[in-house]
């Protein structure tokens, strides 16, 4: 059984350009300080470090001179068909009008990390212990995203803070805030990626770039045959790293 | 008169018990187990779930495989009441009382672990106030509090039946009272419990996006519900008769008679038959259409020793196939078939529910990920020893005070 896909007007997503990417960690950073991730004790194991963005290190698996690498950020792929919204057993997140973007509501989790077993992407992270800031760097916390507690689950959100402070803007400027310009928002790891391999809009206004972008021949969605639907795209001229996106049978 | 005087008067009419002294070590041995579950229950409580083996790949680990498991095996209860009060297999009446209790302890076990598995156990009613009605999850928590509210309304007249508070004039009618509406209640219990054993399976069946777990299915439920509740009510009997069996060698004395317990392996196998017949097609239907549509192949799903492909073949041959042959030939007269096939048989559903549990998570569904290793640390295993270590108290006492076995005088006459 699938869940029910549902349609957004307006459908915010990332294009992410795998051979621009340099693997140099500025959107993991940015995004760590823009949301509140607490700063990991000992990140030395993977399994259990937060982190809403992560860059995955991929190879050819061939030896020099052929040898090839590429590195693939990845944020929460924001499911047109997520796989752990329908699990969810309080309704604690969910797919709804802003945007197609996977809300995560932490007062309501439970907890029981039934959508971390369903998520195939492993985006969602959860709190083991109690979040501590070491004296002194609670000045960096932002104001505008929540601390959690131990014990929900937590993920990337598109930083959609940054959406209603954009929206807040165009009212301001008495623009109309359903029909923001390409770049009036985009989110904290677009805005840091220094070599512009990061692309953020709406998916469906042709007056973005993004719009254009995924009909690349080179545009592809990771495990794109499980229909989860994603928002999020990548680019890669190399075949071996598009068909890293998806399993194949050696028929295929 | 003594203290060990006056608690002889509470045993069931005309039953021999092991001296108090006797009694008192072995329920102190049991406390210690106890005890050392409870501080590492109140551990995981103080400092977070960060002190067990689980991480952000395993979010579900032993307990979840320990809960189904248990659940499983706990189904004895509502199967047994069926046959006995809705379809009238009168000799169950035999046994019926044991596969109460038992149900009673594996479903309240298992919401012990269940609030310590949940990360805000403080939010726990969440589940009934902001259900979501699409989540196999919810389905769950609500048909596992009813069903054990369910087992207690089983389980009180039992208690009632003690010699000296049946004594009471009001409560032994009231114990009466209880047991006239008992197929009523046998009823509903079944119900729900097919309802939560099945989807408690829906659970991993509608995960689409991890293959190994994943199945297509029948209306809003994929085949994985059908063959959770298959699964349970074929080793849910055996497993009563494990514990009846093992309670005749502690205790040196007969409680049931062995036409009574191969009866009920009886009953189990032919479930267990027709389980096997719904798994191998399942099992088929997974390797030739769910994972090629995924991309991947049969062998990508075992790694290493422990998700090996032994226990593909152990689950499905060893624990199935023999069984089922141990159980429904003439074998099943020898007690060492009979009671082999009902191990191997419960052994089986261990195996399915952890494969379920651990493995669908291990298996890299990103071709970039790779097989990562689950075990689980002492606070996981102390709180799981606590369960088993309570649910032996609970059948210790229950057995030494309350009148279990109406065999039990009768068979053990000198
Ligand atoms: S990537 Fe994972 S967490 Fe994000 S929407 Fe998809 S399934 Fe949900
Ligand atoms: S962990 Fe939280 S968000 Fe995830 S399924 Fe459970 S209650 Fe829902």
């Amino acid at each position: 059984m699938s869940g029910q896909k549902k349609e957004f007007p307006i459908t915010w997503g990332m294009v992410i350009d795998i051979d621009k990417c340099t693997g140099c960690g500025a959107c993991m950073a940015s995004c760590q300080t823009e949301n509140n991730v607490e700063p990991q004790r000992d990140a030395s194991n993977k399994l259990r470090s937060t982190s809403w963005m992560t860059v995955y290190e991929l190879t050819n698996g061939k030896s020099y001179p052929d040898h090839d690498i590429a590195y693939l950020p990845r944020p929460c792929q924001q499911c047109g068909n997520p796989p752990c919204v329908s699990v969810c057993p309080v309704i604690a997140t969910e797919k709804n009008e802003n945007g197609g973007i996977v809300s995560q509501v932490y007062p309501r989790c439970i907890g029981c990390r039934y959508c971390v077993a369903a998520c195939p992407y492993h985006v969602r992270y959860f709190g083991w212990f109690d979040p501590v800031w070491p004296e002194g760097m609670e000045k960096t916390l932002s104001p505008l995203t929540s601390v959690r507690p131990r014990g929900v689950v937590e993920k990337c959100s598109f930083c959609h803070h940054r959406w209603t402070l954009a929206k807040d803007a165009a009212r301001a400027a008495g623009k109309d805030p359903e029909d923001l310009a390409d770049g009036a928002y985009v989110t904290s790891c677009v805005q840091n990626c220094p070599s512009g391999a990061l692309a953020f809009g709406d998916l469906k206004n042709p007056k973005h770039k993004v719009h254009e972008l995924i009909k690349s021949p080179y545009a592809y969605r990771l495990l794109e045959r499980l229909g989860t639907d994603t928002q999020v795209y990548y680019i890669s001229r190399r075949e071996w790293v598009r068909k890293l996106g998806d399993n194949y049978l050696k028929s295929e | 008169m003594s203290f060990s005087e006056i608690e002889k008067n509470w045993y069931p009419e005309g039953v021999e018990r092991c001296s108090l002294g006797k009694f008192m070590k072995w329920l102190a041995v049991l406390g210690v187990v106890a005890l050392y579950g409870f501080f590492a229950m109140l551990v995981c409580f103080t400092y977070g779930l960060g002190v067990t083996g689980l991480d952000n790949y395993f979010g579900f680990g032993l307990w979840i495989t320990f809960d189904l498991a248990v659940i499983a095996l706990g189904a004895g209860a509502f199967f047994t009441g069926l046959l006995r009060y809705i379809i009238r297999i009168d000799e169950l009446k035999n046994i019926i009382n044991l596969t109460v209790i038992k149900g009673f302890i594996c479903y309240s076990g298992a919401m012990l672990i269940l609030s310590l598995d949940v990360g805000q156990p403080i939010r726990s009613w969440f589940g009934y106030w902001h259900p979501n009605v699409h989540s196999m999850l919810t389905e769950v928590i609500f048909c596992i509090t009813c069903y054990l509210m369910v087992l207690i309304i089983e389980y009180v007249p039992l208690i009632l039946e003690q010699k000296q508070i049946n004594k009471i004039p009001f409560l032994h009618n009231l114990a009466h009272q209880m047991h006239v509406v008992m197929p009523l209640f046998a009823g509903i219990g079944a119900f729900l419990s097919t309802f939560h054993q099945g989807s408690l399976g829906g659970m991993y069946g509608v995960m689409f996006a991890r293959p190994y777990a994943f199945r297509d299915g029948f209306f809003i439920w994929p085949w994985t519900f059908f063959l959770f509740v298959l699964s349970a009510i074929s080793t849910g009997p055996c497993m009563t008769v494990l514990i009846c069996g093992f309670m005749e060698k502690v205790t040196g004395r007969k409680l049931t008679t062995y036409r009574i317990k191969s009866l009920m392996c009886k009953i189990g196998g032919t479930m267990l038959l027709i389980y096997m017949v719904f798994k191998y097609l399942d099992t088929w239907a997974w390797i030739n259409d769910i994972l090629p549509r995924a991309g991947l192949t049969f062998d990508q799903m075992f790694y290493g020793l422990v998700y090996g492909r032994w226990l593909f073949f152990t689950e499905l041959v060893i624990c199935l196939l023999v069984p089922v042959i141990f159980l429904l030939t003439p074998l099943r007269k020898k007690p060492f078939f009979m009671y082999s096939g009902a191990i191997l048989a419960c052994a089986g559903v261990v195996i399915n529910r952890y494969v379920f549990t651990v493995q669908a998570l291990a298996q890299p569904v990103l071709p970039f990920t790779k097989w990562e290793i689950y075990s689980p640390n002492w606070a996981e295993w102390a709180t799981s020893l606590m369960v088993i270590a309570y649910g032996f108290i609970i059948m210790s006492l229950s057995y030494r005070y309350l009148p279990i076995f109406p065999q039990e005088v009768g068979l053990n006459k000198k």
